[in-house]
């Protein structure tokens, strides 16, 4: 189908080349009246749509006790697992596309607060909720599985103890509803 | 010598086309998705579930936006019998399987004992399908598993032979209702499958006979335990009619383990015990099955 119609537009232009506009110096963020974001110089995030701050955001409750901070390294284990997910997902072909324009930066610091905040080691979380952060992302099951097993590789990797990384995926396996879109 | 040179250059080139091959998710029918043994592994009756129990699983790699397939082959080493089955199936969508198996049972030296000759075989045509309700194994709330009906519709291949035994039929239906989930707070898995049957060793002996010709409720459970995320242990009880009047039929069970060799190929390993099998008691042993799954 869509190679069809690349095609039929591929034949519809003309053969003959016309003379092309030099278009390099258009500024089509403008052009199609997309506002520009800025990146904050102080965090070095894009701005978001305001929303309200809440832990609850999240979509979990905390575990309670240090047994699950102490198996994932505390905050320091935290932040290499979070690092290497977020590398870990850029680089996988299965998904990287949907990673591909979005704020880095900020992925990194939501979802290390969001994982730190949930196996309570001390973290608030300050991000955005499950649905609206996934939303128009067009991510799939076979998205989520795909995630699901980098983090499982990055777990791995820090050593954490499966049965502890199984306690994690158990906290966020019911977001499945808010986090796939198709 | 020609041929020599011609295939040491044009295999490692082979190797290389498949290790370049484009991404699995360049085709949307086959992304290959699933959790690694989220499809389960085929049962005997061919249904992916446990090895002995069918599970509310449905068979392949492919998540909701894919077609699947898998092909597997058991070998049953009992103390006087030997069984052989093997069989493919069609994941749809995760929504819907399609199954088939062919069921091989070797009397060995006992067919001579029963006066059927030595090494005659009892087999059986399965043909299964299940459809996913509600639920999925994995994801959602802890609280609500992954729910399947199924239907298995059973042809012995022996019809003479199954009725001089006493059977009633040597046709037979199962109806299936299973519930699945793995409960990742404890990385344990957990099967319960209620079945309507009337099948005579699962149906290679036919079906009913003078203690009870109609189908009786029968209870499969499977709890299973996650080592690793292609290791996995456990354990199968599951209950059977006793309709045949000249042979007590037992309650089976297994211990298995089964490892995901890769994505595609899963190896299980079982130790079975089906009890008395046509009046020959202890029947118990090893059973290995091997899986693709795409
Ligand atoms: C249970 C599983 C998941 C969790 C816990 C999770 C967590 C998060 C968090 C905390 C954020 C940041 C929220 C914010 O900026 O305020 C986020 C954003 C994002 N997630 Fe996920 N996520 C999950 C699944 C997925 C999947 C399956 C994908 C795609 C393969 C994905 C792709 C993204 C992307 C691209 C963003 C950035 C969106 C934006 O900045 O607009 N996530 N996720």
């Amino acid at each position: 189908m869509t190679f069809a119609l690349a095609f039929a537009l591929l034949a519809a232009q003309p053969v003959t080349e016309a003379p092309q506009e030099d278009l390099s110096g258009v500024d089509w963020e403008k052009e199609f009246g997309v506002e520009k974001k800025v990146v904050d110089p102080v965090t070095g995030e894009l701005p978001v749509d305001p929303y309200t701050q809440d832990p609850a955001n999240a979509g979990a409750t905390p575990f309670t006790g240090d047994s699950m901070a102490k198996a994932f390294g505390g905050q320091d284990g935290i932040r290499k697992i979070v690092d290497r997910l977020v590398d870990l997902n850029v680089d996988d072909p299965r998904i990287a596309d949907i990673f591909k324009n979005q704020d880095l930066v900020r992925l990194r610091r939501t979802l290390f607060e969001q994982v730190c905040f949930i196996l309570d080691a001390g973290c608030t979380y300050t991000g955005r909720d499950m649905k609206s952060s996934h939303k128009d992302l067009g991510t799939t099951r076979a998205d989520l599985n795909a995630l699901v097993e980098n983090l499982q590789q990055a777990m791995r990797e820090a050593e954490v103890p499966f049965a502890a990384q199984n306690r994690l995926l158990a906290k966020l396996a019911p977001m499945d509803k808010d986090v796939v879109e198709r | 010598m020609h041929i020599h040179s011609f295939k040491s250059c044009i295999l490692p080139s082979l190797g290389l086309m498949l290790v370049a091959a484009p991404p699995a998710n360049a085709d949307p029918l086959l992304d290959g998705g699933k959790l690694v043994l989220t499809n389960g592994i085929s049962s005997i009756e061919g249904a992916s579930g446990g090895g002995l129990a069918s599970w509310a699983t449905i068979a392949g790699m492919e998540t909701d936006r894919g077609v699947g397939v898998s092909a597997h082959v058991t070998g049953i080493e009992l103390a006087d019998y030997g069984w052989q089955s093997h069989g493919a199936s069609v994941g749809i969508k995760d929504r819907v399987e399609l199954s088939y198996a062919r069921q091989n049972f070797d009397t060995r030296k006992v067919g001579a004992a029963l006066g059927l000759g030595e090494g005659y075989r009892f087999n059986q045509d399965i043909f299964a399908a299940k459809v996913r309700l509600v639920g999925d194994t994995v994801y959602g709330s802890p609280l609500l598993p992954q729910i399947s009906l199924g239907v298995q519709h059973k042809r012995s291949l022996d019809a003479a032979i199954v009725k001089a035994v006493g059977a009633a039929s040597s046709e037979g239906t199962d109806f299936t209702a299973s519930a699945t989930k793995l409960f990742l707070s404890k990385s344990v898995l957990v099967n319960a499958t209620a079945r309507l049957t009337n099948a005579n060793q699962f149906g290679l002996l036919g079906f009913g006979g003078a203690n009870q010709t109609d189908r009786t409720l029968q209870f499969e459970g499977s709890v299973a335990y996650m080592l690793t995320p292609r290791l996995v242990v456990g354990g199968e009880y599951r209950t059977r009619p006793s309709n045949l009047a000249i042979a007590r039929e037992d309650d089976a069970h297994d211990l298995f383990v089964a490892w995901a060799i890769t994505r595609n190929a899963t190896v299980t390993a079982a130790y079975a015990d089906v009890g008395s099998v046509a009046t020959f008691d202890g029947q118990r042993g090893g059973l290995v099955s091997l899986q693709f799954a795409f």
